[in-house]
């Protein structure tokens, strides 16, 4: 399809003040960690006055990093037992019918719907009681089992959609429905995965509350619960804060960028004609 | 053998026992920056000198520290000690938490300063020893003012065009205590019960609301305000506590001054008392050892070391005597304003108070209500809090109602199982059949089943459970349907009230919609924009779009607030920079709501965009393309092509999405609070409130909880009925 010159200069134009209104809240953020003060940046221009690493250098000591790893590994390992766990169950869901898939569905859905509010003791005795107080594995569990439900729906909407033709194919060339599932469904796939993925990484990278119930020492914390400790009972070092969030952001962004190619496309033109 | 000779094996044999039994003294602690290096300093100093110690520090976010305690010390995971403000005492006290020190002698009394050992008291038991005082002095310019001032009507007199002369957190109980002080008032009378119409308290509120007028204090000011104020040279002074000097910028000349007297009333400004003591926990595993160091902490050995290094103001007497603690004249000034302080009650009164109170204090500040209705308004809030909790239930009806619902629900399933396969024998056999052709799908599902019933269903089930009992102070009584009769007949105030269940749930209603409309249509649009796999720098756009999601909403939510911000805020400077009048957001429903809505909206459309740009890859290009050689228009492409393909995998999204916003509470605290008066708070912002900021009423939250649980289901029950009808 050819486009005119004129609608692709409207495209870039719309999509540069989505840009420029998005960006504009994040500046301050900038601002602050730019800037060598822990006060809240409250004034009209989002420009430093200053540049100055002052706030970078303050916060990268050997327990961030340490941090960091956690958060790394808690996020990782979530992503990949979130997308394991539910890419089976969405692809059962989808392509069997059995006594349980409809409550199995709503349970799913039911569990998104009652608040965290009182929760979180429970779920602590319970962790107690498993041995998983203080593991990361415990968090890794925890967070798993938030993002399985959307993750699930997502994964189940995609497989509906996909032609039963290629999977079939397999079946009758005497492979299981595992292969079909691991050759077909899973690589055709790709967008929905990619989206589960940032979904599932995003839901453990920045949690803190349970992080902070649930660990004990500094150096199984995660890094948003250090993050955390720069907001005081009175006061809050929002310098540090800022600077944190910051390289809390990078390598969420370069997850993106990574999963952004296989947002298109996960069908070929000749895998539908089938 | 001589002795000489001996020596050694006897230190080793007094020695062993020590290492053997290498004990671990854990400390909790929420200190930061020099408290806390002075802190470590003790611990490592106490370790050297006592072999066999080791001393484990754990640093905690403060907005975890609190539940932490709680939810630790009861199964004996907490630590051995613990360092908190004092004013929580009475509940942590009465939950057990915290275990009597045994008293102090008179002398060991007098080694701190008055007024810092009482506050560690509760029913007659002393449960910890002070460490740090902390309250408000004047913080002031001394290029703007040339000396401390003793009276107000001195601190008043600075007249330069536009500087004004105090800055401080108006809507804040805790720096408004200073003026009710001063007029005589008291936040709680000796019986602990509220007293905030009493005329003091009234004049105290008014004086505030003159100066407001004036123009000698800010409007709308928060802490954030007060610092930026003072630190751009636009105010002589800011009340605030010790914690305020590290935001004041490099290079301002200021000095530290106890606050003055006010004029109208010859008393001094008294601000709240806090004290910071280092607390025997509970259940602690060494509490001989524990003990120890706590008082070594409080000895005037680490009592120099935290007020040097730690910039503490502490809490023992002797420590002042150090030539180097002399020196620190900001550290003095605190040390005096300790003669005209008053410190906090330690009940549950009090921290069941500061919402109202603040709530009282915004109305009247903003124009909306006198001092005396709105006080008075206060009061009858505080008293409605205190009430007695809903009669205790017995569990008799309770056990049948239940029993009766799974009775109805077995006749159900046999009547369907008679309908469908003409009785209940050969419904079984046709499951099982059913089952066993499907054991794949089972085995697949299992992992994701457990792992959901074990870590989502029995917590949820539990606390719904817990939406039968009253909760106070660590004890749980049985109140049966109590607390949801409480939260529909909307006994804490009337229906119209913005606290009353029914006015927040049309709140919620509305966030929910309103929000789901823009997340959805903002996420498809950009979606639809960046699809076409020519447009150049793509990549970019999208990795630049979804950066609200990837920053953590905390800082983001609350830059925003600032941009709402009256006078100092981004968005009033582009509508006065178009010739608009300024904005008071915060002060108006609509204009709160809007501000909420914004910032929710802001971060939540990356997401929805992401789940498009994934739904959208499924549309075949042969499809549209087809579509566009029979001549449709890109509309008509859009419409009926891509719009039907991608909604139907979209939906999951969307349901969820809706669901989520209905619970999601913190753009609500951290953008609005819930201003004007309560009226932006949503449902699970008001279960939140009730479970932490309320005294802790976690029964009366899981009842909320579970009404919006029931609400959600009904909801989705409902639209599938539709669906399928």
């Amino acid at each position: 399809m050819r486009r005119s010159l004129a609608r692709t200069i409207a495209i870039h134009l719309a999509l540069q003040v989505a840009v420029v209104v998005t960006l504009y809240p994040v500046l301050w953020v900038l601002k602050m960690a730019f800037t060598p003060s822990q006060s809240f940046s409250l004034s009209p221009s989002p420009w430093p006055e200053t540049v100055s690493l002052q706030n970078f250098r303050e916060i990268t000591t050997p327990l961030f990093f340490r941090q960091a790893a956690n958060s790394l590994l808690v996020a990782a390992a979530v992503t990949v037992v979130g997308i394991a766990l539910s890419a089976t169950a969405a692809y059962a869901l989808s392509r069997f019918r059995f006594p349980g898939r409809g409550l199995t569905l709503r349970g799913f859905l039911l569990s998104q719907m009652f608040p965290g509010v009182v929760t979180s003791i429970p779920l602590y005795v319970l962790l107690d009681k498993l041995g998983l107080l203080d593991h990361l594995a415990g968090l890794v569990l925890v967070y798993a089992t938030t993002s399985i439900p959307f993750c699930t729906f997502m994964l189940k909407g995609f497989f509906d959609g996909l032609p039963r033709e290629l999977e079939e194919a397999v079946l009758l060339d005497g492979g299981t429905r595992w292969d079909a599932f691991f050759r077909v469904a899973l690589p055709l796939s790709r967008p929905a995965i990619a989206v589960t993925a940032l979904f599932s990484f995003l839901t453990a990278w920045n949690e803190f509350i349970l992080a902070a119930l649930f660990m004990n020492a500094p150096k199984s914390f995660t890094l948003p619960v250090q993050l955390q400790r720069y907001v005081g009972d009175y006061a809050t070092e929002w310098g540090h804060f800022a600077a944190g969030a910051v390289l809390v952001s990078i390598p969420v962004m370069a997850l993106f960028l990574a999963l952004e190619r296989h947002l298109v496309g996960g069908l070929t033109s000749g895998a539908v004609k089938g | 053998m001589s002795a000489r000779r001996l020596a050694p094996l006897i230190a080793l044999v007094l020695a062993w026992p020590a290492v053997a039994e290498a004990t671990t003294v854990r400390v909790w602690h929420a200190y930061r920056a020099d408290e806390e290096k002075a802190l470590a300093i003790l611990a490592r100093r106490y370790e050297a000198q006592h072999p066999g110690v080791t001393i484990d520090l754990v640093a905690l976010p403060y907005d975890a520290y609190a539940y932490k305690l709680e939810s630790a010390i009861p199964l004996g995971n907490g630590p051995d000690l613990f360092i908190a403000a004092h004013e929580t005492l009475g509940e942590r006290a009465k939950a057990g938490l915290v275990t009597p020190l045994g008293d102090v002698t008179a002398d060991e009394a007098a080694a701190f300063l008055p007024h810092t050992v009482e506050p560690l008291r509760y029913d007659g038991q002393l449960y910890g020893l002070p460490l740090g005082a902390k309250s408000l002095a004047l913080f002031y310019r001394t290029d703007l003012l040339p000396r401390a001032p003793e009276t107000t009507d001195e601190l008043f007199t600075v007249k330069q065009k536009g500087v004004t002369p105090l800055a401080y957190e108006t809507a804040s109980a805790f720096y408004h205590a200073a003026w009710l002080h001063a007029y005589g008032g008291r936040l709680l009378d000796e019986n602990r019960r509220p007293q905030l119409g009493r005329p003091e308290s009234v004049r105290a509120l008014e004086a505030v609301y003159a100066l407001q007028k004036e123009k000698l204090i800010p409007e709308d000011a928060t802490s954030t305000l007060a610092a930026r104020l003072f630190n751009d040279g636009k105010a002589a002074a800011v009340m605030n506590g010790p914690w305020f000097a590290g935001e004041i910028d490099p290079g301002v000349p200021y000095r530290v001054a106890p606050l003055p007297r006010v004029s109208a009333t010859g008393q001094p400004l008294a601000p709240l008392l806090t004290i910071e003591g280092v607390f025997l926990a509970a259940r602690a595993r060494a509490p001989k050892e524990a003990l120890d160091f706590a008082r070594a902490l409080a000895s005037t050995d680490g009592a120099i070391v935290r007020a040097r290094t730690g910039r503490q103001v502490v809490a023992t007497r002797a420590a002042w005597d150090d030539p180097e603690v002399q020196k620190g004249a900001d550290l003095l000034a605190f040390r005096a304003q300790l003669d005209s302080v008053v410190p906090m009650p330690n009940g549950r009164e009090l921290s069941l108070s500061w919402e109202p109170i603040q709530r009282a204090l915004r109305r009247t500040l903003r124009g909306a209500a006198p001092a005396a209705r709105a006080l008075a308004d206060a009061d009858a809030e505080i008293l409605a809090r205190l009430r007695p909790p809903p009669p205790p239930g017995r569990s008799l009806p309770f056990a049948l109602v239940l029993s009766a619902f799974a009775l109805a629900g077995a006749v159900l399933l046999v009547v369907r199982a008679q309908k469908t396969d003409g009785g209940v024998a050969p419904a079984l056999r046709r499951v099982a059949r059913e089952a066993r052709t499907a054991r794949g799908a089972y085995a697949a599902l299992a992992p994701a089943w457990i792992a959901m019933a074990l870590l989502v269903f029995v917590p949820f089930a539990v606390g719904a459970g817990m939406s039968l009992y009253h909760h106070q102070d660590g004890h749980w009584t049985f109140v049966g349907w109590g607390n949801f009769l409480d939260i529909l007949l909307c006994r804490d105030g009337d229906v119209w009230s913005p606290l009353s269940f029914w006015y927040t749930l049309v709140v919620t209603v509305a966030w929910t919609a309103i929000n789901v409309l823009f997340h959805v249509a903002i996420g498809v649009t950009l979606a639809l924009l960046l699809r076409d796999p020519y447009l150049r720098a793509r990549g970019l756009y999208r990795v630049l779009l979804i950066i609200p999601w990837a920053v953590p909403s905390y800082i983001t939510a609350l830059t925003w607030r600032g941009m709402f911000h009256r006078q100092f805020g981004a968005i009033n400077g582009i509508l006065v920079w178009l010739g608009a009048e300024p904005v008071s957001w915060f002060a108006k429903f609509s204009t709160a709501f809007a501000a909420n809505v914004a910032t929710n909206v802001w971060l939540g459309f990356p997401f929805m965009m992401v789940v498009t740009l994934g739904a959208l890859s499924r549309i075949p290009k042969e499809l549209e393309e087809a579509a566009a050689l029979d001549g449709a228009t890109g509309w008509q492409r859009l419409r009926h092509v891509v719009l039907p393909l991608v909604l139907p995998a979209m939906l999951p999204a969307i349901v969820l999405g809706a669901v989520w916003t209905f619970n999601m509470f913190n753009v609500i605290f951290l953008v609005s609070g819930g201003e004007p008066d309560g009226a932006t708070e949503i449902l699970v912002s008001q279960a939140y409130r009730w479970a932490f900021t309320r005294g802790h009423q976690y029964g009366y939250a899981a009842a909320y909880a579970v009404l919006i649980f029931l609400l959600l289901a009904l909801q989705s029950a409902l639209t599938r009925r539709r669906e399928e009808a």
